[in-house]
């Protein structure tokens, strides 16, 4: 190799970070789907076909009532959309799900068939937070998907740090916690200790079916059904895993980012 | 022993009644399993099925020459065995973990300890080994890391700047999988599976819908395993790609590492091209595929391919050339062939210390009957060679996929299983990207789950890490993990 080679291969190419948010986002590929859209009104009386095929429990309809699904449960995996005879479950194609509450990821009702964008941080945190966010990642029994789409977030086609949003190697030098998994009893001391660890004010954000409600694993007795459990969360970002799209997304959304 | 009664023989991907599987006493179990190990095989699998009071013991054992499998049963045992660990160090992990999920004592172990067991919001780690010295000093590192990486434990005895041990506790990441599986399939079996480890997730869910298909009897339509073979290189590559990087950022050559970060997502694109998911969940199901290939997009993931690969090829080349990076490489973590015999090394760090080991090429089954894939080896049992290895790997893999997409397989990509075989064992191998991943099923007179026992490859090699670092720099740990790359959720399950 010459010295040149890598430079050369750099003005070749240029700068390989995308436009977005600048200019347009990414397209998810066009079998992924997107969000879900729930229209409960176009239901068949006391059809509840999507329910049972469900592989984490984020379907209810109870008897006399309008059917939700929890995207925060949802693994994405369509088997629903399928199964729907009126079409009442379908794909948006949208990238954008985080939100700020998690009765926002409820869908079905009028009104509520799409999930509620997260709004930002309030005006003091933004001010702290919005040109500057430290991150302390924590894995609490995730699976490592959800891992290395954040991990993606710091190559060159992402370039997360241009945001000013950095992930850090000590709690004590992060602005807040980003927690993937179903949190493990095995890692709940870790991640009680690491929240402490980080100095207030700090933000949380569960990234992922696992972190927010336990995923694949919900209700399994070795899991505490994700971070509400154990830290108060301030951002939900669904997925199994949530494309990287939808992760910054999320983390721009909050900052105020994003208009 | 009984010389005759042996083993039970079978190919990768069937099944057989398991009253057919024949038993001994424990200590003749011991030695049988012993024996068979001497005469060439290897420990894919040894693990308890409870049985009234007791516990049965199992060995999986593959002779990787003769592409057949093996399998033998204790009967019902309650208290104690001989430990096989001292015959053969590769069954040191297992015997912990019989210990911890049936309480049977293996006499004689030498380090039993808890593999993952829950204590009260932590894993009940154990005592950890200790050099003792006024020179020593002990460096402890995790459970979480510095990084975006999955929690565990490391801890050091040094010597100034030299690993003089180094002791692993893992367990934080434990979900609990295998005691979900018992009494399935459930309807959140197939996630489970594909979350087991999820950057292996194709891996994973192969082997275990090579499971149900081998016990309702039938076989996965051509064309489905033809893809279920694409997508397993795709995974390959990816993952590979990332390693390189990962490894060049490690010694700071920047050029490789921003490099392959861009076109480990690339391929990660080309899964998500095939079904919508980086990562290939909802590809596999048992009895087939969700997603097909039309021809368009089929020639649209080679052109991708394509580019892809001539851009990893240019970055590795930079890596291979410069001398910073081969000076840390060369020499850093090296684990000898016999050393990774004895301790029961799998996948690309056993190659890379020279052993032809490999299930995709050892044991066929699915599209690999049809398609054979050269093994890479590379002798050094280095950082290096482990480095080396991949490489080799990601050229292959890029070829593999070339030559199945220009000569598909045709016809449908699913067909229905019926229902499950009752009292069958079934097992299955599958060459993820790490190594081998084992899958055993063992159905009840109901043909549901009486026991389903994964071993992804990191089970077996975590132990070739710690010994790696034996007289390291303990500044040599990162560019040594990140070498072997192992999995901390495959392993916790």
């Amino acid at each position: 190799m010459s010295t040149f080679d890598p430079i050369t291969h750099r003005l070749r190419h240029g700068c390989q970070t995308m436009a977005f948010p600048a200019g347009a986002p990414p397209t998810l590929p066009d079998r992924h789907g997107g969000s879900l859209r729930v229209e409960a009104a176009k239901c068949a009386e006391g059809c509840t076909a999507c329910a049972p095929v469900c592989p984490t429990q984020a379907i209810t309809r109870a008897p006399g009532n309008p059917v939700v699904l929890d995207l925060g449960k949802c693994i994405f995996c369509a088997a629903c959309v399928e199964a729907c005879p009126t079409k009442a479950i379908t794909q948006t194609n949208k990238h954008g799900m985080a939100v700020r509450k998690r009765e926002d990821l409820l869908l079905g009702k009028t009104g509520e068939e799409e999930l509620r964008l997260a709004a930002a941080l309030d005006e003091k945190l933004k001010k702290l937070f919005g040109r500057s966010l430290r991150l302390r990642q924590v894995s609490a029994g995730g699976c490592n998907a959800c891992e290395a789409d954040v991990n993606v977030l710091g190559t060159i086609g992402w370039d997360l740090s241009r945001f000013g949003i950095q992930f850090v190697a000590s709690p004590r030098h992060a602005d807040g916690l980003l927690i993937t998994g179903a949190v493990s009893r095995n890692m709940e001391l870790a991640l009680k200790k690491t929240y402490a660890a980080v100095p207030s004010p700090k933000i949380v954000i569960a990234v992922g079916a696992c972190a927010i409600a336990g995923g694949p694993f919900i209700g399994h007795s070795q899991i505490l059904n994700g971070a509400s459990s154990i830290v108060p969360v301030d951002l939900f970002i669904p997925g199994c895993p949530p494309h990287p799209l939808t992760i910054l997304d999320g983390l721009l959304r909050v900052l105020g980012r994003l208009d | 022993m009984n010389s005759t009664c042996e083993f039970l023989l079978l190919s990768n991907g069937t099944s057989l009644p398991w009253a057919d599987v024949p038993e001994w006493p424990a200590d003749e179990f011991v030695a049988a399993t012993a024996a068979e190990i001497e005469r060439g095989g290897r420990l894919c699998a040894w693990f308890g099925v409870p049985e009234n009071s007791g516990t049965r013991l199992i060995a999986i054992i593959a002779f990787d020459s003769e592409d057949t499998l093996a399998v033998g049963r204790s009967v019902p045992l309650s208290k104690s065995y001989p430990s096989l660990t001292l015959l053969h160090p590769q069954a040191h992990l297992f015997e912990r973990e019989v210990l911890e999920q049936h309480g049977l004592v293996p006499e004689g172990h030498p380090w039993l300890k808890p593999v993952r067991r829950q204590n009260g919001g932590h894993p009940a780690n154990g005592k950890y080994f200790r050099v003792e010295g006024g020179e020593i000093h002990e460096v402890s590192v995790g459970p979480v890391h510095a990084g975006i990486i999955e929690p565990g434990h490391f801890r050091f005895q040094c010597n100034g700047e030299e690993v003089l041990h180094l002791e692993i506790a893992l367990g934080y990441q434990h979900r609990g999988v295998e005691e979900a599986l018992n009494g399935g399939p459930h309807r959140a079996t197939m996630s489970q599976i594909e979350t087991v480890a999820g950057d292996t997730t194709i891996g994973h869910a192969t082997a275990y819908a090579t499971i149900l298909e081998s016990l309702a009897g039938t076989e996965a339509p051509l064309r489905a395993q033809w893809l279920r073979a694409i997508a397993l290189e795709l995974e390959r590559l990816a993952n590979h790609t990332g390693d390189l990087g990962a490894l060049a950022g490690d010694v700071a050559f920047l050029p490789t590492a921003s490099a392959c970060g861009k076109i480990r997502g690339d391929f990660l694109n080309l899964t998500a091209l095939l079904c919508g998911n980086r990562f290939g969940r909802g590809l596999v199901r048992p009895g087939g595929c969700k997603h097909d290939f039309e021809t368009e997009r089929a020639s649209q993931l080679l052109a991708k391919l394509r580019v892809a690969l001539t851009e990893v090829d240019e970055a590795a080349e930079w890596l291979w050339d410069s001398n910073s990076v081969r000076g840390r490489f060369e020499f850093a973590g090296t684990i000898s062939a016999a050393l990774a015999a004895e301790i029961g090394l799998v996948g690309v760090a056993a190659r890379a210390s020279g052993l032809v080991r490999d299930v995709r090429f050892d044991h066929p089954a699915g599209w690999h009957r049809f398609a054979p894939v050269p093994v890479a080896v590379w002798p050094g049992g280095d950082v290096f060679a482990r480095a080396r290895v991949r490489w080799l790997e990601i050229q292959r893999s890029a070829k593999f996929i070339e030559e199945q997409l220009a000569a598909p397989a045709e016809g449908e990509i699913f067909s229905a299983t019926g229902e499950l075989a009752g009292d069958t064992l079934a097992v299955t191998l599958v060459e993820g990207w790490r190594g081998e991943v084992c899958h055993v099923a063992l159905t009840d007179a109901a043909g549901k789950f009486r026991r389903y026992k994964i071993v992804d490859a990191s089970f077996h090699n975590w132990m070739g890490l710690a010994l790696a670092l034996r007289g390291q720099a303990i500044s040599d740990f990162p560019i040594c993990n990140k070498s072997f790359n192992l999995s901390y959720c495959g392993f916790d399950l």
